[in-house]
């Protein structure tokens, strides 16, 4: 076993779930809390990746692009909820489904043409694009290094704003129990908002942190949904502490799968049959963790409370 | 009697017209990706169309010519559809363009049942190579496997030893990795097939980083390769690993390359039948205007292909005299390949895929402008290796 590489493989891993957790944490509180199913969710992940990309082109700043791009974000998610989104909610979850794809349609093709279909992308300055080597011999790309960083900052920032303030006690008591939160005098539909934008900021970091590895391309934010929904899933529909944890589980087993499986089957069988099987079988990884989850807590790792 | 023919005479009138103005005019239907994110290459193909059309002075065997386009937004039940209206509603001479292999299977049949030449300008499907031949089918692009195959020539020219093969996981990026096997002798030291939902390549290129080869296969065509080709610096690889790529460094994207500013890709080699530079006169004389009508751009080889697939139909039209209709000596013509490739010369297999040189390409700043330059000739007259399951 080649430890430098295993070692660089945790680090891409613990770095995909970041990405993860930054835009499950949103949808489990939008669908958690608001009982809304928004499809659109990796829309507003793929909004952060080219808002960004156009002000760090304006502003020639990595840094400053990215700060502005959030504000940004939060009057979009804003607009989008008092816009379309609360209409939706005395719908069943089928018209939600149906309202949110023709958003992801609507928006993709906007996006098609203004951007055009090359896309855009951010360049990383000078000083990121560098790697850093740690002590073993293990080398990981320094931007790389930011994202995991950024991300646990707005991990931390997450918990003291859902376990320490008064609105994420609401957000907490919503996600438990949202009839007797509007029965005690809350006012909901404001409650409803406030997590709307915020689940939409944090999607849209969540864009805006990837563009300088992957690029923005219209129909980005499909692939990530998915994985989302899947960390939501295992980690229980509502919960902030669940979808971080589930969403390092599902990076690494990913990463984890994608690295060693083609090796490990090698011992087992011919290679053409390895070959084959090993892309497949790593694919697989996460949705086959999702399967037993299930099976042991149908409702997640970490159900809310009373849910 | 009198009224009768009074009353017959306007309406033989109006069947006449159009049925003379049919069988004067030549009808191309061109299916090509005009939306999508994969519209990049498909409004390059329009435009070397266009170009061919102003090169033939509007005209096939002396009849006017008619493109008529169509956008299959890169499905292939909507290119099926697209095809059927350009056989039954616009009672089109001729199919082509079809980017995709899997369009083109949904479409071929339908153009093929209806007794339409058919000539696929990209999609190099090999069941058309072999057992699938048709005697009204064309390719004037090659075989999925081909240009894979010069790569791997090409590495063994290179002297390259240990090499890392990255691809896409479907058809397509399957087939490319059997064809860059099937002719380089060295060891792969490692292989991974991505899903096409991947864009972060971080495990695959710690695996790469740990095998330590000595040059670096991949097929990541479009906005994979954007992605693949930026981590691949981010990781510093660029100054280790030396990168050979099919598919995915062309005419379309490198424009793409050079406003993103990823600079790592010159110097990068690539292999192709044909490159902008290609020294011979049809060729020049179609780079210089393709650039003037479209944004100043080189073009790519798929452009390139679409000015050939054109050529192709005009060469069988003026054989058979102007007459469209007579289908066996169009094909004839065709098969005989008499008329000016930007390939220099160009001739077809009995299975109708082109049999043709590859060169190895490599990514220069000329004028600063980013393009694909000729280094050498990879291999000669080049068949699809499926050529001899064909019995036509």
């Amino acid at each position: 076993m080649n430890y430098t590489l295993l070692a660089e493989q945790f680090f891409n891993g613990f770095q995909l779930g970041i990405i993860l957790f930054l835009v499950a944490a949103g949808l489990t509180l939008i669908f958690g809390i608001m009982d809304l199913v928004n499809l659109a969710h990796g829309t507003l992940y793929m909004f952060g990746a080219f808002f960004a990309s156009t002000l760090v082109a304006v502003t020639d700043s990595l840094v400053l692009g990215m700060i502005l791009a959030l504000p940004v974000m939060l009057a979009a998610g804003l607009l989008l909820e008092f816009s379309i989104l609360r209409t939706l909610y005395e719908r069943n979850h089928l018209d939600q489904v149906l309202a949110t794809f023709g958003l992801i349609l609507f928006f993709n093709e906007l996006f098609l043409i203004v951007w055009g279909p090359e896309g855009t992308g951010i360049n990383l300055p000078p000083y990121l694009t560098g790697t850093i080597t740690l002590p073993g011999g293990i080398t990981v790309p320094e931007y790389r290094m930011v994202i995991i960083a950024s991300g646990l900052l707005v991990a931390l920032l997450l918990y003291v704003l859902v376990s320490k303030t008064r609105v994420g006690m609401l957000i907490r008591a919503g996600a438990s129990n949202r009839e007797m939160v509007g029965a005690l005098g809350i006012n909901i539909k404001l409650l409803f908002t406030l997590v709307f934008g915020l689940g939409a900021v944090l999607a849209g970091f969540a864009g805006m942190i990837i563009t300088p590895i992957t690029q923005a391309d219209s129909g980005m934010g499909e692939s990530i949904l998915i994985l989302a929904f899947v960390v939501i899933v295992i980690g229980g529909i509502g919960s902030i502490k669940g979808a971080f944890i589930a969403a390092i589980l599902t990076g690494l087993i990913d990463t984890m799968g994608r690295s060693f499986i083609d090796v490990a089957l090698l011992q087992i069988m011919d290679t053409v049959a390895a070959e084959t099987a090993g892309p497949a079988i790593s694919s697989m990884m996460i949705y086959i963790l999702m399967a037993i989850i299930l099976a042991i807590k149908p409702s997640g790792l970490f159900p809310p409370k009373g849910a | 009697m009198l009224k009768k023919l009074i009353l017959a005479a306007p309406l033989a009138a109006m069947l006449a017209v159009p049925s003379v103005e049919a069988a004067e005019k030549i009808k191309v239907g061109i299916v090509l990706t005009l939306t999508t994110p994969a519209s990049i290459m498909g409004k390059q193909m329009k435009a070397a169309y266009e170009v061919a059309y102003d090169h033939l002075g509007g005209k096939m065997g002396g009849k006017e010519l008619e493109l008529i386009f169509e956008d299959d937004g890169l499905k292939p039940n909507i290119g099926k559809q697209k095809t059927e209206k350009l056989v039954k509603k616009d009672k089109v001479d001729f199919l082509t363009g079809y980017i995709w292999s899997h369009v083109l299977g949904a479409s071929a049949p339908v153009a093929l049942k209806a007794g339409k030449i058919f000539v696929s300008a990209n999609a190099g499907h090999s069941l058309y190579a072999g057992k699938k031949c048709h005697k009204n089918f064309f390719n004037a692009a090659w075989e999925n496997s081909q240009n894979s195959m010069a790569m791997g020539t090409m590495l063994n020219q290179r002297g390259v030893k240990n090499l890392y093969i990255l691809s896409l996981n479907y058809a397509a990026g399957k087939q490319m990795v059997t064809g860059v096997e099937r002719t380089f002798k060295g060891n792969v030291v490692g292989k991974d097939l991505v899903p096409t939902s991947h864009k972060d390549w971080s495990a695959e290129i710690a695996k790469v980083k740990a095998a330590k080869p000595d040059g670096v296969f991949v097929f990541y065509p479009g906005s994979w390769g954007l992605a693949f080709f930026t981590q691949y610096k981010q990781a510093g690889l660029d100054k280790t690993t030396p990168l050979y790529s099919v598919f995915s460094v062309d005419g379309a994207n490198l424009p793409v390359y050079q406003k993103r500013k990823m600079k790592h890709m010159i110097g990068t080699f690539n292999t192709m039948f044909w490159a902008p530079d290609l020294d011979n006169a049809v060729n020049k004389r179609f780079v210089a205007d393709f650039a003037k009508k479209y944004k100043g751009q080189i073009p790519s080889h798929y452009a390139a292909q679409a000015y050939d697939s054109l050529m192709l139909i005009a060469a069988g039209v003026k054989a058979a005299g102007g007459d469209a209709k007579n289908t066996d000596a169009v094909r004839k013509g065709m098969e005989e390949a008499d008329f000016g490739s930007v390939r220099g010369k160009i001739k077809f297999g009995k299975n109708h895929f082109p049999i043709q040189n590859f060169y190895a390409r490599q990514v220069i700043n000329k004028n600063g402008q980013w393009q694909l330059s000729v280094r050498q000739t990879v291999v000669e007259d080049h068949a699809p290796v499926m050529s001899n399951e064909c019995k036509l």
